[in-house]
Protein backbone atom coordinates (compact mmCIF):
# COMPACT_ATOMS: atom_id res chain seq x y z
CA UNK A 1 0.00 0.00 0.00
CA UNK A 2 1.02 3.73 -0.86
CA UNK A 3 2.76 5.12 2.52
CA UNK A 4 0.66 8.01 3.66
CA UNK A 5 2.53 11.19 3.27
CA UNK A 6 2.56 14.65 5.04
CA UNK A 7 1.45 17.33 3.54
CA UNK A 8 3.73 20.39 3.73
CA UNK A 9 1.49 23.77 4.44
CA UNK A 10 2.93 26.95 4.04
CA UNK A 11 1.27 30.05 5.79
CA UNK A 12 4.54 32.23 6.52
CA UNK A 13 3.75 35.55 4.23
CA UNK A 14 6.84 36.18 2.04
CA UNK A 15 7.96 32.54 2.16
CA UNK A 16 9.98 31.26 -0.89
CA UNK A 17 10.48 27.83 -1.81
CA UNK A 18 13.06 26.06 -3.89
CA UNK A 19 14.51 22.89 -4.51
CA UNK A 20 17.81 21.67 -3.80
CA UNK A 21 19.23 18.09 -4.79
CA UNK A 22 16.32 16.07 -3.90
CA UNK A 23 15.13 18.45 -0.70
CA UNK A 24 12.47 21.26 -0.67
CA UNK A 25 13.86 24.39 1.11
CA UNK A 26 11.52 27.09 2.38
CA UNK A 27 13.29 30.53 2.62
CA UNK A 28 12.13 33.40 4.86
CA UNK A 29 13.79 37.03 4.38
CA UNK A 30 16.48 34.77 2.61
CA UNK A 31 17.20 32.63 5.52
CA UNK A 32 16.64 28.77 5.29
CA UNK A 33 13.63 27.85 7.90
CA UNK A 34 13.31 24.48 6.71
CA UNK A 35 14.49 21.37 4.43
CA UNK A 36 12.52 18.15 3.86
CA UNK A 37 13.56 15.59 1.70
CA UNK A 38 10.78 15.79 -1.05
CA UNK A 39 10.05 11.63 -0.81
CA UNK A 40 8.73 12.19 2.45
CA UNK A 41 5.87 14.77 1.47
CA UNK A 42 2.77 13.65 -0.50
CA UNK A 43 1.85 17.64 -1.38
CA UNK A 44 2.52 21.31 -1.06
CA UNK A 45 -0.05 23.74 -0.17
CA UNK A 46 0.40 27.49 -0.16
CA UNK A 47 -1.55 30.26 1.44
CA UNK A 48 -1.57 33.77 0.21
CA UNK A 49 2.07 35.57 -0.97
CA UNK A 50 4.31 32.35 -0.98
CA UNK A 51 6.78 32.20 -3.94
CA UNK A 52 7.85 29.05 -5.81
CA UNK A 53 11.02 28.44 -7.84
CA UNK A 54 9.64 26.90 -11.38
CA UNK A 55 12.50 23.90 -11.00
CA UNK A 56 10.77 22.62 -7.74
CA UNK A 57 7.05 23.46 -9.19
CA UNK A 58 8.66 20.97 -12.26
CA UNK A 59 9.85 18.52 -9.66
CA UNK A 60 6.77 17.94 -8.15
CA UNK A 61 5.10 17.90 -11.01
CA UNK A 62 7.04 14.84 -11.79
CA UNK A 63 7.38 13.09 -8.49
CA UNK A 64 3.64 13.48 -8.09
CA UNK A 65 3.86 15.73 -5.52
CA UNK A 66 0.65 17.75 -5.24
CA UNK A 67 1.95 21.63 -5.73
CA UNK A 68 -1.62 24.29 -4.89
CA UNK A 69 -1.95 28.17 -3.77
CA UNK A 70 -4.80 29.54 -2.00
CA UNK A 71 -5.82 32.84 -0.62
CA UNK A 72 -4.93 33.39 3.09
CA UNK A 73 -8.46 32.89 3.38
CA UNK A 74 -8.15 29.24 1.13
CA UNK A 75 -9.65 30.33 -1.71
CA UNK A 76 -8.34 27.87 -4.72
CA UNK A 77 -5.77 29.87 -6.62
CA UNK A 78 -3.97 27.57 -8.84
CA UNK A 79 -1.87 23.97 -8.50
CA UNK A 80 1.00 22.78 -10.33
CA UNK A 81 0.29 20.39 -13.06
CA UNK A 82 3.06 18.42 -14.98
CA UNK A 83 2.18 16.56 -18.27
CA UNK A 84 -0.47 14.80 -18.30
CA UNK A 85 -0.10 11.24 -17.23
CA UNK A 86 -1.82 8.18 -15.82
CA UNK A 87 -3.70 5.69 -18.18
CA UNK A 88 -5.74 7.58 -21.58
CA UNK A 89 -7.66 4.28 -21.92
CA UNK A 90 -8.99 4.65 -18.06
CA UNK A 91 -10.21 8.40 -18.78
CA UNK A 92 -11.72 7.79 -22.11
CA UNK A 93 -13.80 4.98 -19.84
CA UNK A 94 -14.62 7.43 -17.39
CA UNK A 95 -16.04 10.41 -19.98
CA UNK A 96 -17.85 7.02 -21.73
CA UNK A 97 -19.28 6.23 -18.37
CA UNK A 98 -20.76 9.85 -17.35
CA UNK A 99 -22.16 9.87 -21.05
CA UNK A 100 -24.26 6.84 -19.93
CA UNK A 101 -26.84 8.42 -17.40
CA UNK A 102 -27.99 5.38 -16.50
CA UNK A 103 -24.65 4.50 -15.39
CA UNK A 104 -24.04 7.51 -13.58
CA UNK A 105 -27.12 7.32 -11.42
CA UNK A 106 -25.71 3.84 -10.18
CA UNK A 107 -22.17 5.59 -9.37
CA UNK A 108 -24.26 8.30 -7.72
CA UNK A 109 -26.28 5.86 -5.59
CA UNK A 110 -23.05 4.70 -4.27
CA UNK A 111 -21.64 7.48 -3.43
CA UNK A 112 -24.89 9.10 -1.54
CA UNK A 113 -25.16 5.62 0.41
CA UNK A 114 -21.30 6.21 1.54
CA UNK A 115 -22.37 9.57 2.65
CA UNK A 116 -25.38 9.25 4.21
CA UNK A 117 -24.48 6.27 6.27
CA UNK A 118 -21.89 8.20 7.12
CA UNK A 119 -23.84 11.01 8.13
CA UNK A 120 -26.04 8.57 10.07
CA UNK A 121 -22.81 7.18 12.40
CA UNK A 122 -22.21 11.17 13.32
CA UNK A 123 -25.48 11.36 15.00
CA UNK A 124 -25.67 7.55 16.45
CA UNK A 125 -22.15 8.70 18.16
CA UNK A 126 -23.04 11.81 19.33
CA UNK A 127 -26.02 9.95 20.73
CA UNK A 128 -23.59 7.73 22.34
CA UNK A 129 -21.35 10.49 23.46
CA UNK A 130 -22.98 12.66 24.90
CA UNK A 131 -26.51 11.44 25.18
CA UNK A 132 -27.23 12.95 28.22
CA UNK A 133 -26.10 16.61 27.23
CA UNK A 134 -28.11 17.03 23.66
CA UNK A 135 -31.88 17.00 22.52
CA UNK A 136 -32.10 13.13 22.28
CA UNK A 137 -35.76 13.27 20.69
CA UNK A 138 -34.57 15.36 17.51
CA UNK A 139 -31.71 13.38 17.22
CA UNK A 140 -33.08 9.47 16.85
CA UNK A 141 -35.71 11.16 15.27
CA UNK A 142 -33.07 12.56 12.29
CA UNK A 143 -31.36 8.98 12.53
CA UNK A 144 -34.74 7.40 12.01
CA UNK A 145 -35.44 9.68 8.85
CA UNK A 146 -31.81 8.87 7.55
CA UNK A 147 -32.71 5.38 7.66
CA UNK A 148 -35.92 5.88 5.59
CA UNK A 149 -33.79 7.55 2.81
CA UNK A 150 -31.49 5.01 2.99
CA UNK A 151 -34.05 2.10 2.17
CA UNK A 152 -34.96 4.43 -1.33
CA UNK A 153 -31.79 3.03 -2.50
CA UNK A 154 -33.06 -0.36 -2.72
CA UNK A 155 -34.21 0.95 -6.66
CA UNK A 156 -32.83 2.52 -9.38
CA UNK A 157 -33.80 5.98 -9.98
CA UNK A 158 -32.75 8.59 -12.37
CA UNK A 159 -30.11 11.16 -11.22
CA UNK A 160 -32.61 14.31 -10.14
CA UNK A 161 -34.47 11.65 -7.83
CA UNK A 162 -31.37 10.69 -6.60
CA UNK A 163 -30.47 14.71 -6.39
CA UNK A 164 -33.61 15.74 -4.44
CA UNK A 165 -33.08 12.37 -1.59
CA UNK A 166 -29.57 13.69 -1.63
CA UNK A 167 -31.08 17.56 -0.91
CA UNK A 168 -33.44 16.12 1.61
CA UNK A 169 -31.09 14.11 3.60
CA UNK A 170 -28.45 16.83 3.81
CA UNK A 171 -31.18 18.86 5.33
CA UNK A 172 -32.11 16.23 7.62
CA UNK A 173 -28.82 16.07 8.95
CA UNK A 174 -27.77 19.68 8.95
CA UNK A 175 -31.03 20.63 10.81
CA UNK A 176 -29.70 18.86 13.85
CA UNK A 177 -26.19 19.73 13.45
CA UNK A 178 -26.48 22.71 16.17
CA UNK A 179 -27.26 19.67 18.80
CA UNK A 180 -24.12 18.25 18.13
CA UNK A 181 -21.98 21.31 19.24
CA UNK A 182 -21.97 20.72 23.41
CA UNK A 183 -19.05 23.40 23.93
CA UNK A 184 -18.94 27.56 23.45
CA UNK A 185 -22.82 27.41 22.00
CA UNK A 186 -22.68 31.08 22.36
CA UNK A 187 -20.48 31.61 19.62
CA UNK A 188 -20.76 28.52 17.88
CA UNK A 189 -24.10 28.31 16.41
CA UNK A 190 -25.38 26.25 13.66
CA UNK A 191 -28.55 27.31 11.46
CA UNK A 192 -27.97 26.21 7.75
CA UNK A 193 -25.16 25.50 5.68
CA UNK A 194 -24.02 28.74 3.72
CA UNK A 195 -20.57 29.35 1.71
CA UNK A 196 -20.42 31.58 -0.67
CA UNK A 197 -18.83 33.24 1.51
CA UNK A 198 -19.19 31.69 5.41
CA UNK A 199 -21.93 33.98 7.30
CA UNK A 200 -20.82 32.43 10.35
CA UNK A 201 -17.64 30.79 12.77
CA UNK A 202 -18.88 27.26 11.91
CA UNK A 203 -19.70 27.63 8.43
CA UNK A 204 -16.15 29.48 7.98
CA UNK A 205 -14.66 26.63 9.63
CA UNK A 206 -16.41 23.55 7.52
CA UNK A 207 -15.67 25.91 4.26
CA UNK A 208 -11.97 25.63 5.26
CA UNK A 209 -12.02 22.07 6.30
CA UNK A 210 -13.88 21.02 3.51
CA UNK A 211 -11.07 23.24 1.19
CA UNK A 212 -8.53 20.77 2.94
CA UNK A 213 -9.96 17.89 2.02
CA UNK A 214 -10.61 18.79 -1.66
CA UNK A 215 -7.08 19.46 -2.51
CA UNK A 216 -6.78 15.58 -0.93
CA UNK A 217 -9.34 14.33 -3.26
CA UNK A 218 -8.39 16.12 -6.28
CA UNK A 219 -4.57 15.00 -5.90
CA UNK A 220 -5.61 11.40 -5.21
CA UNK A 221 -7.57 11.43 -8.20
CA UNK A 222 -4.94 12.73 -10.62
CA UNK A 223 -2.63 10.43 -8.79
CA UNK A 224 -4.52 7.14 -9.97
CA UNK A 225 -5.06 9.07 -13.52
CA UNK A 226 -8.61 9.79 -13.09
CA UNK A 227 -9.52 13.61 -14.22
CA UNK A 228 -10.99 15.58 -11.53
CA UNK A 229 -13.54 17.23 -13.85
CA UNK A 230 -15.97 14.85 -14.95
CA UNK A 231 -18.21 13.64 -12.62
CA UNK A 232 -21.25 11.17 -12.23
CA UNK A 233 -23.31 12.80 -9.16
CA UNK A 234 -22.00 16.51 -10.27
CA UNK A 235 -22.41 17.08 -13.87
CA UNK A 236 -19.67 18.91 -16.17
CA UNK A 237 -20.11 22.54 -15.60
CA UNK A 238 -16.63 24.36 -16.71
CA UNK A 239 -14.42 25.22 -13.76
CA UNK A 240 -16.18 22.75 -11.71
CA UNK A 241 -14.36 19.88 -10.36
CA UNK A 242 -17.26 17.66 -10.65
CA UNK A 243 -15.65 13.63 -9.93
CA UNK A 244 -13.72 15.54 -6.86
CA UNK A 245 -17.10 16.41 -5.59
CA UNK A 246 -18.31 12.84 -5.92
CA UNK A 247 -15.82 11.35 -4.37
CA UNK A 248 -15.35 14.27 -1.33
CA UNK A 249 -19.41 13.06 -0.80
CA UNK A 250 -18.10 10.16 1.78
CA UNK A 251 -15.91 12.42 3.23
CA UNK A 252 -17.41 15.30 4.18
CA UNK A 253 -19.01 13.79 7.51
CA UNK A 254 -16.27 11.48 8.18
CA UNK A 255 -13.47 13.87 8.00
CA UNK A 256 -14.49 17.50 7.96
CA UNK A 257 -17.47 17.60 10.51
CA UNK A 258 -16.10 15.23 12.42
CA UNK A 259 -12.95 17.69 12.66
CA UNK A 260 -14.95 21.14 12.80
CA UNK A 261 -17.08 19.65 15.54
CA UNK A 262 -13.69 18.35 17.99
CA UNK A 263 -12.33 21.98 17.46
CA UNK A 264 -15.30 23.31 18.71
CA UNK A 265 -15.78 20.62 21.77
CA UNK A 266 -12.51 20.42 22.69
CA UNK A 267 -12.24 24.27 22.68
CA UNK A 268 -9.10 24.19 20.17
CA UNK A 269 -10.54 26.91 18.66
CA UNK A 270 -12.39 30.14 19.91
CA UNK A 271 -14.55 32.93 18.71
CA UNK A 272 -11.90 35.21 18.95
CA UNK A 273 -10.08 34.13 16.57
CA UNK A 274 -13.21 34.64 13.76
CA UNK A 275 -13.73 38.50 12.44
CA UNK A 276 -17.12 39.23 10.59
CA UNK A 277 -16.25 41.23 7.87
CA UNK A 278 -18.66 44.50 6.79
CA UNK A 279 -20.41 42.08 4.22
CA UNK A 280 -21.35 39.74 6.83
CA UNK A 281 -18.44 36.81 5.80
CA UNK A 282 -16.79 35.60 8.79
CA UNK A 283 -13.22 35.23 8.29
CA UNK A 284 -10.77 33.13 10.45
CA UNK A 285 -7.38 34.56 11.80
CA UNK A 286 -3.85 33.06 11.44
CA UNK A 287 -3.85 31.07 14.59
CA UNK A 288 -6.62 29.96 14.01
CA UNK A 289 -5.94 28.89 10.41
CA UNK A 290 -2.91 27.28 11.65
CA UNK A 291 -4.36 25.17 14.97
CA UNK A 292 -6.68 23.83 11.83
CA UNK A 293 -4.04 22.71 9.50
CA UNK A 294 -2.16 20.94 12.21
CA UNK A 295 -5.13 19.21 13.98
CA UNK A 296 -6.29 18.41 10.34
CA UNK A 297 -2.68 16.95 9.54
CA UNK A 298 -2.70 14.65 12.92
CA UNK A 299 -6.29 13.16 11.74
CA UNK A 300 -4.73 11.95 9.14
CA UNK A 301 -2.26 10.64 10.64
CA UNK A 302 -4.89 8.49 12.98
CA UNK A 303 -4.96 4.60 11.78
CA UNK A 304 -8.20 3.04 11.28
CA UNK A 305 -9.24 -0.39 9.68
CA UNK A 306 -10.25 0.15 5.96
CA UNK A 307 -13.97 -1.14 6.25
CA UNK A 308 -13.54 -2.91 2.42
CA UNK A 309 -10.38 -4.15 2.70
CA UNK A 310 -10.22 -4.92 6.46
CA UNK A 311 -6.58 -3.20 6.54
CA UNK A 312 -5.52 -0.86 9.12
CA UNK A 313 -4.68 2.47 7.17
CA UNK A 314 -4.01 5.95 8.08
CA UNK A 315 -7.01 8.36 7.59
CA UNK A 316 -4.39 10.05 5.45
CA UNK A 317 -4.20 7.24 2.63
CA UNK A 318 -8.03 6.98 2.14
CA UNK A 319 -8.43 9.56 -0.46
CA UNK A 320 -5.67 7.58 -2.45
CA UNK A 321 -7.67 4.07 -1.58
CA UNK A 322 -11.07 5.73 -2.52
CA UNK A 323 -9.44 7.00 -5.63
CA UNK A 324 -8.35 3.70 -6.96
CA UNK A 325 -11.09 1.76 -5.75
CA UNK A 326 -13.02 4.30 -8.29
CA UNK A 327 -10.53 3.50 -10.90
CA UNK A 328 -10.75 -0.21 -10.63
CA UNK A 329 -14.42 0.05 -10.52
CA UNK A 330 -13.90 1.92 -14.41
CA UNK A 331 -12.16 -0.42 -15.86
CA UNK A 332 -14.09 -3.33 -14.86
CA UNK A 333 -12.10 -4.72 -11.76
CA UNK A 334 -15.02 -4.12 -9.48
CA UNK A 335 -18.85 -4.90 -9.22
CA UNK A 336 -19.35 -1.32 -7.68
CA UNK A 337 -18.02 1.25 -6.39
CA UNK A 338 -17.52 0.83 -2.22
CA UNK A 339 -17.43 3.94 -0.48
CA UNK A 340 -15.35 4.82 2.84
CA UNK A 341 -18.30 3.92 5.35
CA UNK A 342 -17.66 4.81 8.92
CA UNK A 343 -19.54 3.07 11.85
CA UNK B 1 3.07 -18.75 -31.49
CA UNK B 2 5.95 -16.93 -33.96
CA UNK B 3 7.60 -13.13 -33.66
CA UNK B 4 5.74 -11.99 -36.63
CA UNK B 5 2.10 -12.02 -34.71
CA UNK B 6 2.76 -8.40 -33.11
CA UNK B 7 3.44 -6.78 -36.15
CA UNK B 8 -0.33 -7.36 -37.43
CA UNK B 9 -0.82 -4.61 -35.35
CA UNK B 10 1.69 -2.52 -35.65
CA UNK B 11 1.00 0.46 -37.94
CA UNK B 12 3.83 0.11 -40.08
CA UNK B 13 6.63 -2.73 -40.27
CA UNK B 14 9.25 -1.38 -38.15
CA UNK B 15 7.22 1.14 -36.30
CA UNK B 16 9.08 2.70 -33.77
CA UNK B 17 5.79 3.57 -31.95
CA UNK B 18 4.59 0.64 -30.90
CA UNK B 19 7.80 -0.69 -28.97
CA UNK B 20 7.00 -2.08 -25.34
CA UNK B 21 9.58 -1.28 -22.68
CA UNK B 22 12.17 -4.87 -22.52
CA UNK B 23 11.16 -4.64 -18.44
CA UNK B 24 7.81 -5.69 -19.55
CA UNK B 25 8.93 -8.91 -20.32
CA UNK B 26 10.05 -9.86 -16.77
CA UNK B 27 6.84 -7.87 -15.71
CA UNK B 28 4.86 -10.25 -17.65
CA UNK B 29 7.00 -13.28 -16.55
CA UNK B 30 6.03 -12.63 -13.06
CA UNK B 31 3.08 -12.10 -13.99
CA UNK B 32 0.31 -10.90 -16.75
CA UNK B 33 -1.82 -8.78 -14.30
CA UNK B 34 1.18 -6.75 -12.89
CA UNK B 35 2.57 -6.26 -16.48
CA UNK B 36 -1.02 -4.87 -17.40
CA UNK B 37 -1.12 -2.49 -14.33
CA UNK B 38 2.66 -0.86 -15.10
CA UNK B 39 2.22 -0.72 -18.59
CA UNK B 40 -1.58 -0.38 -19.61
CA UNK B 41 -2.83 1.54 -16.54
CA UNK B 42 -0.02 3.18 -15.82
CA UNK B 43 -0.11 2.70 -12.40
CA UNK B 44 2.67 4.99 -10.46
CA UNK B 45 4.83 3.09 -8.11
CA UNK B 46 8.04 4.20 -6.33
CA UNK B 47 8.55 0.75 -5.76
CA UNK B 48 8.20 -0.24 -9.91
CA UNK B 49 10.00 2.56 -11.31
CA UNK B 50 11.87 5.24 -9.43
CA UNK B 51 13.41 2.96 -6.98
CA UNK B 52 14.97 0.53 -9.90
CA UNK B 53 15.33 3.41 -12.28
CA UNK B 54 17.49 5.74 -9.57
CA UNK B 55 19.52 3.02 -8.21
CA UNK B 56 20.98 2.38 -11.91
CA UNK B 57 20.81 6.20 -12.88
CA UNK B 58 23.17 6.89 -9.97
CA UNK B 59 25.62 3.50 -10.61
CA UNK B 60 25.49 5.40 -14.14
CA UNK B 61 26.48 8.87 -12.47
CA UNK B 62 28.43 7.80 -9.93
CA UNK B 63 30.76 5.39 -11.45
CA UNK B 64 30.03 6.07 -15.62
CA UNK B 65 31.96 4.14 -18.27
CA UNK B 66 35.17 2.47 -17.49
CA UNK B 67 38.03 0.86 -19.21
CA UNK B 68 40.16 -2.07 -17.26
CA UNK B 69 42.73 -3.42 -20.18
CA UNK B 70 40.59 -5.77 -22.41
CA UNK B 71 36.73 -4.98 -20.63
CA UNK B 72 35.33 -1.27 -21.48
CA UNK B 73 32.30 -1.27 -19.31
CA UNK B 74 29.26 1.06 -20.46
CA UNK B 75 26.61 1.54 -18.04
CA UNK B 76 23.09 2.90 -19.00
CA UNK B 77 22.96 1.80 -22.30
CA UNK B 78 19.79 3.06 -24.68
CA UNK B 79 18.59 -0.44 -26.29
CA UNK B 80 15.83 -1.38 -29.04
CA UNK B 81 15.30 -3.84 -31.41
CA UNK B 82 12.59 -3.42 -34.14
CA UNK B 83 12.32 -7.68 -34.40
CA UNK B 84 10.55 -7.70 -31.14
CA UNK B 85 9.60 -3.96 -31.11
CA UNK B 86 11.37 -3.66 -27.66
CA UNK B 87 12.88 -0.74 -26.16
CA UNK B 88 14.91 -0.04 -22.79
CA UNK B 89 18.35 0.82 -20.97
CA UNK B 90 20.75 -2.14 -19.86
CA UNK B 91 22.20 -1.45 -16.62
CA UNK B 92 25.82 -2.29 -17.94
CA UNK B 93 27.11 -3.50 -21.58
CA UNK B 94 30.53 -5.05 -20.85
CA UNK B 95 32.96 -5.26 -24.37
CA UNK B 96 35.43 -7.89 -23.93
CA UNK B 97 38.36 -7.34 -26.07
CA UNK B 98 38.85 -10.25 -29.11
CA UNK B 99 41.45 -9.09 -30.69
CA UNK B 100 42.63 -4.88 -31.96
CA UNK B 101 39.35 -4.13 -33.62
CA UNK B 102 36.89 -6.28 -32.15
CA UNK B 103 34.75 -6.23 -28.63
CA UNK B 104 32.36 -8.99 -27.85
CA UNK B 105 29.49 -7.13 -26.46
CA UNK B 106 28.26 -9.31 -22.89
CA UNK B 107 25.35 -7.73 -21.38
CA UNK B 108 25.28 -8.00 -17.38
CA UNK B 109 22.00 -7.40 -15.18
CA UNK B 110 21.95 -5.79 -12.04
CA UNK B 111 18.96 -7.25 -9.49
CA UNK B 112 18.63 -6.62 -5.71
CA UNK B 113 17.13 -9.69 -4.87
CA UNK B 114 18.53 -13.24 -4.90
CA UNK B 115 17.91 -15.84 -7.66
CA UNK B 116 14.35 -16.35 -8.80
CA UNK B 117 13.75 -20.33 -9.80
CA UNK B 118 12.10 -19.37 -13.30
CA UNK B 119 13.51 -17.89 -16.61
CA UNK B 120 12.10 -13.85 -15.51
CA UNK B 121 15.03 -12.83 -15.26
CA UNK B 122 16.98 -14.86 -18.19
CA UNK B 123 14.45 -13.43 -20.35
CA UNK B 124 15.24 -10.05 -19.58
CA UNK B 125 18.66 -10.39 -20.08
CA UNK B 126 18.47 -12.43 -23.38
CA UNK B 127 16.11 -9.77 -24.17
CA UNK B 128 18.57 -7.06 -24.04
CA UNK B 129 21.54 -9.26 -25.70
CA UNK B 130 18.67 -9.53 -28.97
CA UNK B 131 18.50 -5.64 -28.99
CA UNK B 132 22.80 -5.63 -28.82
CA UNK B 133 22.55 -8.03 -32.12
CA UNK B 134 20.27 -6.15 -34.21
CA UNK B 135 21.89 -2.74 -33.44
CA UNK B 136 25.61 -4.15 -33.55
CA UNK B 137 24.74 -6.53 -36.01
CA UNK B 138 26.94 -9.18 -34.19
CA UNK B 139 26.36 -12.43 -32.17
CA UNK B 140 25.75 -11.85 -28.94
CA UNK B 141 26.19 -15.41 -27.26
CA UNK B 142 26.21 -14.57 -23.32
CA UNK B 143 25.54 -12.57 -20.33
CA UNK B 144 25.23 -12.51 -16.79
CA UNK B 145 22.98 -11.86 -14.35
CA UNK B 146 24.04 -10.26 -10.78
CA UNK B 147 22.45 -10.79 -7.37
CA UNK B 148 22.90 -7.96 -4.75
CA UNK B 149 21.55 -10.18 -2.19
CA UNK B 150 24.29 -13.35 -3.10
CA UNK B 151 26.38 -11.04 -4.49
CA UNK B 152 26.79 -13.73 -6.70
CA UNK B 153 27.62 -13.58 -10.90
CA UNK B 154 25.22 -15.98 -12.54
CA UNK B 155 26.63 -16.79 -16.30
CA UNK B 156 23.80 -16.76 -19.04
CA UNK B 157 24.07 -18.72 -22.24
CA UNK B 158 21.57 -17.41 -24.87
CA UNK B 159 20.83 -21.18 -26.22
CA UNK B 160 18.02 -21.72 -28.30
CA UNK B 161 15.59 -22.50 -25.71
CA UNK B 162 15.78 -19.44 -23.83
CA UNK B 163 15.60 -17.17 -27.40
CA UNK B 164 12.61 -18.88 -28.43
CA UNK B 165 11.04 -18.13 -24.90
CA UNK B 166 12.01 -14.63 -24.60
CA UNK B 167 10.70 -14.12 -28.56
CA UNK B 168 7.55 -15.84 -27.39
CA UNK B 169 7.14 -13.98 -23.56
CA UNK B 170 7.92 -10.25 -26.31
CA UNK B 171 4.98 -11.33 -28.29
CA UNK B 172 2.56 -12.69 -25.69
CA UNK B 173 3.74 -9.39 -23.83
CA UNK B 174 2.99 -6.65 -27.14
CA UNK B 175 -0.52 -8.87 -27.54
CA UNK B 176 -1.57 -8.23 -23.92
CA UNK B 177 -0.33 -4.58 -23.74
CA UNK B 178 -2.33 -4.08 -27.38
CA UNK B 179 -5.21 -5.17 -25.91
CA UNK B 180 -5.50 -2.57 -23.63
CA UNK B 181 -7.32 -4.91 -21.14
CA UNK B 182 -5.98 -5.74 -17.37
CA UNK B 183 -6.67 -9.35 -16.57
CA UNK B 184 -8.09 -9.90 -13.32
CA UNK B 185 -6.31 -11.05 -10.59
CA UNK B 186 -5.44 -14.99 -9.20
CA UNK B 187 -4.31 -14.33 -5.77
CA UNK B 188 -0.94 -16.89 -5.43
CA UNK B 189 1.56 -17.02 -3.10
CA UNK B 190 3.51 -14.53 -4.84
CA UNK B 191 1.21 -11.97 -4.33
CA UNK B 192 2.68 -11.21 -0.94
CA UNK B 193 6.06 -10.49 -2.33
CA UNK B 194 4.75 -7.68 -5.16
CA UNK B 195 5.11 -4.33 -4.59
CA UNK B 196 1.88 -3.41 -6.26
CA UNK B 197 -0.08 -5.71 -4.00
CA UNK B 198 -1.55 -2.24 -2.56
CA UNK B 199 -3.02 -1.16 -6.28
CA UNK B 200 -3.70 -4.47 -7.65
CA UNK B 201 -5.99 -6.15 -4.84
CA UNK B 202 -5.90 -9.47 -5.36
CA UNK B 203 -7.51 -10.46 -2.44
CA UNK B 204 -10.38 -7.68 -2.70
CA UNK B 205 -11.48 -8.27 -6.60
CA UNK B 206 -12.62 -10.78 -8.51
CA UNK B 207 -14.42 -13.14 -7.66
CA UNK B 208 -14.09 -13.39 -3.83
CA UNK B 209 -15.56 -9.68 -3.08
CA UNK B 210 -19.11 -8.30 -3.78
CA UNK B 211 -19.49 -4.15 -3.58
CA UNK B 212 -23.26 -4.98 -3.16
CA UNK B 213 -22.57 -7.47 -0.51
CA UNK B 214 -20.24 -4.27 1.26
CA UNK B 215 -23.01 -1.74 1.37
CA UNK B 216 -25.94 -4.44 2.24
CA UNK B 217 -23.40 -4.73 5.40
CA UNK B 218 -22.69 -1.38 6.43
CA UNK B 219 -25.92 0.20 5.69
CA UNK B 220 -27.34 -1.60 8.91
CA UNK B 221 -28.44 0.11 11.66
CA UNK B 222 -26.41 -0.68 14.45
Amino acid sequence: MKKHLNTLYVTTQGAYLSKEGETVVVKIDGEVRLRIPVHTIGGIVCFGNVGCSPFLMGFCAENQVALSFLTEHGRFLAKIQGAVSGNVLLRREQYRKADDLAFSAGVAKFILTGKITNCRTILQRALRDHGNKINEQELRNAVMRLNRQLEFFDQEYPLDVLRGLEGDSAHIYFSVFDHLIVAQKETFRFDERNRRPPLDNVNCLLSFIYTLVMHDVRSALETVGLDPAVGFLHRDRPGRPGLALDLMEEFRPFIADRLALSLINLQQVQGKGFKKMDSGAVIMNDDTRKTLLVAYQERKQEEITHPFLGEKVMIGIIFHIQALLMARYLRGDLDGYPPFIWK
Amino acid sequence: MTNTTYKTYTESKDSQDDLIMISALAHFYYCKRRCALIHIEQIWNENVFTAEGRIMHERVHEEGDESRGNVRIARGVPLRSLRLGLIGKADVVEFHRIDKQTWQPFPVEYKRGKPKPDYCDSVQLCAQAICLEEMLSVAVPQGALFYGKTRRRLDVAFDEVLRKETEETADKAHLLIASGTTPPPVYAKRCESCSLIGECLPEKIGKHSSVKRYLMRMMESP
